[in-house]
């Protein structure tokens, strides 16, 4: 199961999905929406995604992982749209015969999302919102005193 | 010819546009698409930006040579905020 959705994501329906007779453990990596960030007061997140790549990509990273650990199965499902604080925006399952082999490749998993597939980040926060990654001062800003891509003005209001 | 540009999150909303087709010379690379793209719409025009290109819904290096219609996305920076190199 590779899936984005804009509905509120299952975690009973990610779990069946991986369990396997072989397997004697299932990890799970599950990311929620934070109410604070940098300083800032976040209000809710909204994400939005390309779709069939993003969902292409997210196979791909469970394709890896196979190569790398010997892992039975695994599921990613991630929000689109706007999620409210506390819920669930990604959530990963993965299941092996042993747990070394599934802790590693759900961390492999979560970093390899945040890396490469497609899925960008909007932060709504008090005061503004704000693309993440598009922030000043990363590392993506390679000229210096260059403008700021994605420095959004504060609503007037 | 032609080819098809999907812009999403911080690019659509710079461009107001989430869908452009794009009349380019045969050998232009998806590299100068962009180059092209940011004269027609200069509100892309920032500088130190960096982009991953995705042709056809897989990554692809800024050498790639555009073909008839493909589906070109410029990939600002992923959820995750930093960047990988192609």
């Amino acid at each position: 199961m590779f899936a984005l959705t804009e509905k509120p994501i299952r975690i009973g329906e990610l779990l069946d999905s991986v369990t396997r007779p072989g397997a004697g453990a299932i990890v799970t990596f599950i990311g929620t929406t934070r109410d604070h960030n940098e300083g800032r007061k976040v209000l809710a997140l909204s994400y939005e995604a390309y779709p069939g790549m993003a969902e292409q990509e997210l196979e791909r990273i469970a394709v890896e992982a196979k190569k790398k650990w010997a892992i039975e199965e695994m599921a990613i499902v991630h929000r689109t749209g706007r999620v409210d604080i506390g819920q669930v925006s990604v959530a990963i399952a993965v299941s092996a015969a042993h747990r070394e082999d599934a802790f590693a490749a759900c961390r492999f998993a979560i970093e390899e999302i945040k890396r490469k597939v497609p899925i960008w980040k909007k932060e709504l926060f008090e005061g503004g919102e704000l693309w993440i990654g598009t922030q000043s001062g990363q590392r993506f800003h390679t000229e210096p005193g260059a403008e700021v891509l994605g420095r959004f003005a504060p609503h007037s209001k | 010819m032609k080819v098809k540009i999907r812009l999403f999150a911080i690019l659509r909303e710079k461009a107001k546009t989430g869908e452009i087709t794009k009349e380019v010379e045969p050998g232009t690379t998806v590299a100068e698409l962009w180059r092209l793209l940011q004269q027609d719409y200069p509100a892309l025009d920032v500088p130190g930006v960096r982009l991953l290109y995705a042709v056809n819904q897989s990554y692809v290096g800024g050498e790639y040579v555009l073909q008839e219609m493909d589906e070109v996305v410029f990939v600002p920076p992923v959820s995750g905020g930093s960047p990988c190199l192609l």
